[in-house]
């Protein structure tokens, strides 16, 4: 489709409006719309996207202008320059540069360095979703392989904001397993509720790397709180994952404190946790028995390690009523001898 | 084109038309009175079939058009691609016109400095945000199709998702070809929600015939007969006179 905007490393690019110069070191990407290559610019790296399509071009650079007014967020890459390049008697390819964001996707990241890491980089999502949004603006195709961990320290970073919407417009691109419409779950209306869904779907992601369809119409909800429910991680996580699913959050800001709070509620209150595990056993079918087997011993360690937690705390506030009640008879008795 | 209104028929098949008028010449009258035809062409896993291929390509082209060839399993995004980026194309076209007649008749959107271009870029999403369209659907029920409707069907359900999600307006009607009685019949009445689509479908009978030709010739007529229904209405007299519509 794009066979124009093949380069070999090596090739020459030169702007026919700002004369500016860059050397193709290697190919980085192919999209729908254009490749994006890495090259030299004056002994900088930079990233760069060429298309035949300069109107798509276009496009995607007045999305991240916008981005670049955005106050305080670093989600997406910046722009340095925008341009034409016609050689020879070949069809005018038009390219924009911006900076090369090194580092893993998400996936890659989580799966290195253990899914706990999911909380972290989800809440710094949050944040910059939070900034994006007040400034009037949804990212629209929001998922893991836009998202990129640069660092140290490790930061969340999107390299693709073409899907990036003003509010109350449709979003123009969107990844079925990540796009709310798809899951019979609301429509693609560009609004904060459409990317707290997606963030809700790269958590549930983390969990399920190979992803999963849609079972049947209208069951989208039903199938995505069942999958939460099998899963530990995602279990704990069910209160903030099931608003977010149903659009009930407001805000990312909103989102973020919920998901703080479930955090630090996480150490605190073990019991509801278990009872959740409980319900789950009920549920597994024959086909994947082996696999919960393995699961249910692992949940099992965990099951185990919790009752003694409540033996002890349990134990303790025991003793406490007995030690209260006791001074009281105690005080009433005094009381009652003294006068 | 009229003012704030786009048309478009959006043909869904499988291979070649083999009865009736030349679809590609129909294509271009439909082009010539201001609707443009896409076609998605829906094919087999290893099967490229080079005449079906040329048909889908020309039927496309004549008609101003956005094609693309697909797998059924790949149909959801495709069908909303192709109608954005018809749409896309129609409004690039509408103000590249109203450019030339400003700048010059030798200006083209390219020939602008990328500045000036991301300007011009905003007011044709602008427009892509808040135009009416009408987009009439056009199913191939030949046998060969039977499998891959219950894939159209979500493919459909999943396009009005995304058009009603824009501040503009949508007129959806959807014809099958060929019908039960006739070579085309209508399914589907112009309406601003496609839902009603899933108790249809099921119903379709799918037949050997593919009249593509007479699919899209019927296709233009309803579009017509939109507009006259639209008169009838503003004058009561005369909606009384065909009570039929």
């Amino acid at each position: 489709m794009n066979q124009a905007c093949n380069f070999s490393p090596g090739s020459r690019i030169i702007g026919k409006w700002n004369g500016k110069a860059y050397i193709i070191i290697r190919l980085l990407g192919q999209g729908a719309t254009g490749n994006v290559y890495l090259a030299d610019s004056g002994g900088r790296e930079v990233a760069v996207k060429l298309s035949e399509n300069s109107m798509a071009i276009t496009s995607e650079v007045n999305v991240l202008k916008h981005f670049s007014k955005v106050q305080g967020t670093s989600l997406g890459p910046s722009l340095l320059d925008v341009d034409d390049w016609k050689s020879g008697s070949q069809k005018m390819i038009s390219f924009y540069v911006m900076e090369y964001i090194q580092g893993k996707t998400l996936l890659d990241f989580i799966n290195e360095r253990g899914i706990e890491w999911t909380d972290v980089l989800v809440l710094q999502l949050l944040s910059n979703l939070e900034k994006l949004h007040q400034q009037g603006w949804i990212f629209g195709d929001l998922k893991p392989d836009n998202l990129i961990i640069s660092g140290p320290p490790p930061k969340i970073r999107c390299i693709d904001v073409g899907g990036t919407t003003q509010q109350g417009r449709a979003i123009k691109e969107f990844t079925e397993f990540f796009d709310r419409g798809y899951w019979g779950l609301g429509s693609r209306r560009a609004e904060p509720t459409y990317d707290l869904f997606s963030v809700a779907m790269i958590i549930i992601n983390a969990a399920y790397p190979k992803r999963f369809s849609r079972k049947s119409d209208g069951e989208g909800e039903k199938q995505l709180l069942a999958v939460i429910q099998q899963h530990p991680f995602l279990l704990k996580h069910r209160e903030v994952l099931r608003k977010a699913i149903l659009g009930n959050y407001n805000s990312a800001s909103e989102m973020k404190n919920d998901f703080i709070d479930l955090l630090s509620e996480k150490t605190k209150q073990p019991a509801t946790n278990q009872q959740t595990y409980k319900t789950k056993v009920p549920k597994q079918t024959q086909a994947n028995r082996t696999q919960h087997k393995q699961q249910r011993a692992s949940t099992s360690r965990n099951q185990v390690k919790k009752k003694k937690k409540q033996k002890k705390t349990s134990g303790f506030v025991e003793t406490l009523i007995i030690l209260i009640s006791v001074f009281l008879i105690y005080s009433l008795y005094v009381y009652h001898i003294l006068l | 084109m009229e003012k704030g209104h786009l048309k478009q028929i959006l043909l869904i098949t499988d291979g070649y038309s083999n009865q009736g008028e030349d679809p590609i010449a129909m294509a271009a009258l439909a082009q010539e009175q201001g609707i443009t035809v896409n076609v998605i062409g829906i094919m087999e896993e290893n099967v490229i079939d080079q005449e079906s291929m040329r048909e889908i390509e020309g039927i496309a082209m004549s008609g101003g058009g956005v094609h693309q060839i697909v797998y059924a399993h790949q149909l959801s995004q495709t069908v909303q691609h192709v109608t954005r980026k018809a749409m896309t194309q129609t409004l690039q076209g509408v103000v590249n016109k109203e450019l030339q007649q400003i700048l010059g008749r030798s200006t083209s959107l390219e020939e602008l400095p990328p500045e000036k271009r991301g300007e011009v870029m905003e007011v044709v999403d602008e427009l892509g945000e808040t135009v009416s369209m009408e987009i009439l659907i056009l199913v191939d029920t030949s046998a060969s199709m039977k499998p891959k409707l219950p894939t159209v069907k979500e493919s459909l359900l999943d396009l009005s998702i995304s058009l009603n999600s824009r501040m503009g307006k949508n007129l959806f009607s959807v014809s099958v070809f060929p019908g039960k009685k006739n070579e085309v019949e209508k399914v589907l009445d112009w309406t601003p929600k496609l839902e009603s689509l899933s108790s249809i479908f099921p119903k379709l009978s799918t037949g050997g015939i593919t009249p593509t030709g007479p699919a899209i010739r019927e296709a233009i007529q309803h579009f017509k007969k939109k507009r006259s229904l639209k008169n009838l209405l503003r004058s009561e007299e005369e909606y009384y006179d065909e009570p039929g519509m």
